[in-house]
């Protein structure tokens, strides 16, 4: 059995097999700021109220604090809704829902989460079965606390070693999601082994990236195998391993030892190349945060770039941290010091401007460098902009450089 | 081209697009309905893409894309902006799986068919019959498969919602 099929046999109370339709039983659904009125509206059609609003998380992360009337009005319709029906709420501030369900222990091992936000495959860095839905199946899932599903055939991906000095989980990921294809893992789970080292170079915080990354091939669960950290922050159950006869779809190995950093450039995630095809381009903004790189280790990669030196005078840098915890962190370690003192700014933690809505869109002719997960046309504001992807240390380099640095200036 | 022996549907146009065409495409996420309103974001719809979509768009025109069609963000208002303007059904080489989710539970069929894609014209006229599948394109007939049993299920009472909403759990599985 795969991760994914042992996950949904729990779920389900019997061995399903892939290409089956199965009802399961969800442990959590979450839903979020921009999504929440919707979900209400289809619950009110259903005159259904949550069955275990215990088990259902709203956070306010997206366009938080609201940007406008239409955002403020509708985050006080889902707060509203939160205080009658008891559900967990996580205010303005509290962070990305994903990183918020980590930190607060919901996202567990072998869980079944399913979220009303396409990167909930994050779960799968602790071994819980993560998905993102609509806001219709959401709220399916918050009456019946029950979502169907069609069981994923896998494709297994090893990474082997560890990697060099300046290569990070995210240029690992965006190798992964570049060899894959957008669409190379669709209607599947992503089944992610970490071997020879790497188990121990990729902690929660690097599984996380690479789980949260998994979506853009597609995926419909990016699971990890818990190994390394995870087993001492998280008892793990027996079942929650595949077994020897699993079968995968597709294999690929990726050997982390020859990995160099990575850019996604415009306009698709799959879209992968070494810095040199690209080195020297000037930017105009640097954004590091988001579900994918927005803790306290992809803060303090940036901040190392940046410690006594200055972000470039023709690029803005603006760090928005992944949760109010990071924040804290951040501070205490005088990580938020050593950014502002090099010249970046700090939002509100959250989403920020990672899907072009707020606190910093870019604007037509501009190229970022972001260290969020998608860089299709138009995402972080103008269709005239251009978003490269990248590491939180690739990041801090373009900002302090001004430009997109080559392979040397990159390495550690 | 004229389309012999049928009396199918009103013909409509066809509007083609590519591979991957991502829920941004669809609707960019600074159009979602929370932030511009539940009335007008259908308007955004393709905004960026092909900003002549909204306007010209009629309902029961029908969608024609390639592989992959809405990749990225999970937004349901994408497909729903199209549900808004009259789209009943889409055909494509093949769907990114929350999307596809998404076009069910709101009632939108979504066919797959490599040989339709092939022979799509942008602008060209076709009538599609949804009850029985059945295309006619550019002088040709095409008969196209079905969507899963119990995805039918749901379509047959309108949407996943709706078939929720009557029945009070999801179509049989087993």
């Amino acid at each position: 059995m795969t991760l994914a099929e042992a996950i949904l046999s729990q779920k389900v109370g019997r061995r399903v097999r892939p290409g089956e339709l199965v009802v399961a039983r969800v442990d959590h659904a979450m839903t979020i700021d921009s999504i929440v009125p919707t979900v209400i509206d289809r619950l009110e059609e259903l005159s259904a109220e949550p069955c275990c609003p215990e088990r259902v998380s709203l956070v306010y992360d997206h366009v938080a604090p609201a940007a406008n009337v239409n955002v403020a009005e509708a985050q006080r319709r889902g707060r509203e809704w939160a205080r009658r029906t008891g559900v967990n709420f996580y205010e303005v501030g509290r962070g990305v829902c994903h990183q918020v369900l980590v930190e607060e222990g919901v996202a567990r091992p072998g869980a079944l989460i399913v979220g009303s936000d396409s990167h909930s495959t994050s779960y799968g860095a602790v071994g819980a079965f993560g998905t993102g839905m609509g806001a219709t199946d959401v709220a399916l899932a918050i009456a019946s606390g029950r979502t169907w599903l069609r069981v994923p055939e896998s494709v297994k991906v090893t990474f082997r070693g560890r990697p060099r000095p300046g290569v990070a989980a995210k240029d690992a990921a965006l190798e992964m999601v570049g060899r894959l294809g957008a669409d190379g893992a669709t209607y599947m789970a992503v089944e992610i082994h970490l071997e020879d080292g790497a188990e121990r170079a990729f902690g929660r915080s690097e599984r996380l990236t690479l789980a949260n990354l998994a979506m853009e091939a597609g995926a419909k669960a990016g699971l990890v195998v818990p190994s390394g950290e995870i087993l001492e922050l998280y008892q793990v159950p027996g079942w929650l391993r595949p077994t020897a006869g699993a079968r995968y779809a597709r294999e690929l190995e990726i050997d982390l030892e020859e990995l160099t950093p990575r850019l996604a450039a415009p306009f698709y995630v799959d879209n992968v190349h070494p810095l040199h095809d690209h080195a020297g381009a000037e930017v105009d903004f640097v954004f590091v945060g988001t579900c994918t790189n927005g803790r306290i280790e992809d803060l303090r990669a940036a901040a190392e770039v940046l410690r006594g030196r200055r972000v470039a005078p023709t690029t803005r840098m603006l760090v928005v941290p992944a949760s109010s915890e990071v924040l804290k962190q951040a501070m205490a370690e005088g990580v938020l010091q050593t950014l502002i003192e090099a010249g970046a700014t700090i939002g509100t933690p959250g989403c920020g401007p990672c899907m072009g809505r707020h606190m910093g869109v870019a604007a037509g002719g501009e190229r970022v460098v972001s260290t969020a997960n998608r860089n299709f046309r138009g995402r972080m504001g103008s269709p005239g902009a251009e978003v490269f992807l990248a590491s939180p240390r690739t990041a801090a380099l373009a900002a302090l450089l001004g430009r997109i640095p080559d392979e040397e200036e990159a390495a550690g | 081209m004229s389309h012999a022996s049928h009396t199918p549907p009103p013909t409509s146009r066809i509007w083609l697009f590519g591979d991957d065409v991502n829920t941004d495409d669809v609707l960019p996420g600074k159009y979602a309905p929370f932030m511009v309103g539940e009335d007008v974001f259908q308007n955004y719809a393709f905004a960026h893409l092909r900003p002549e979509f909204a306007r010209e768009y009629r309902p029961g025109d029908l969608l024609v894309a390639g592989r992959n069609l809405g990749l990225g963000s999970s937004r349901e208002y994408a497909p729903e902006a199209l549900k808004k303007l009259g789209v009943r059904a889409i055909i494509a080489r093949s769907y990114a799986r929350i999307f596809y989710r998404n076009l069910v539970n709101l009632g939108i069929v979504p066919f797959i068919s490599e040989e339709v894609v092939d022979n799509a014209e942008d602008g060209a006229e076709a009538s599609l019959d949804l009850k029985t599948g059945v295309l006619v394109m550019g002088g040709r007939t095409y008969r196209l498969e079905p969507p899963p049993a119990f995805l039918l299920a749901a379509l047959a009472e309108g949407s996943l919602l709706e078939y929720f909403k009557k029945h009070g759990d999801f179509p049989g599985v087993e």
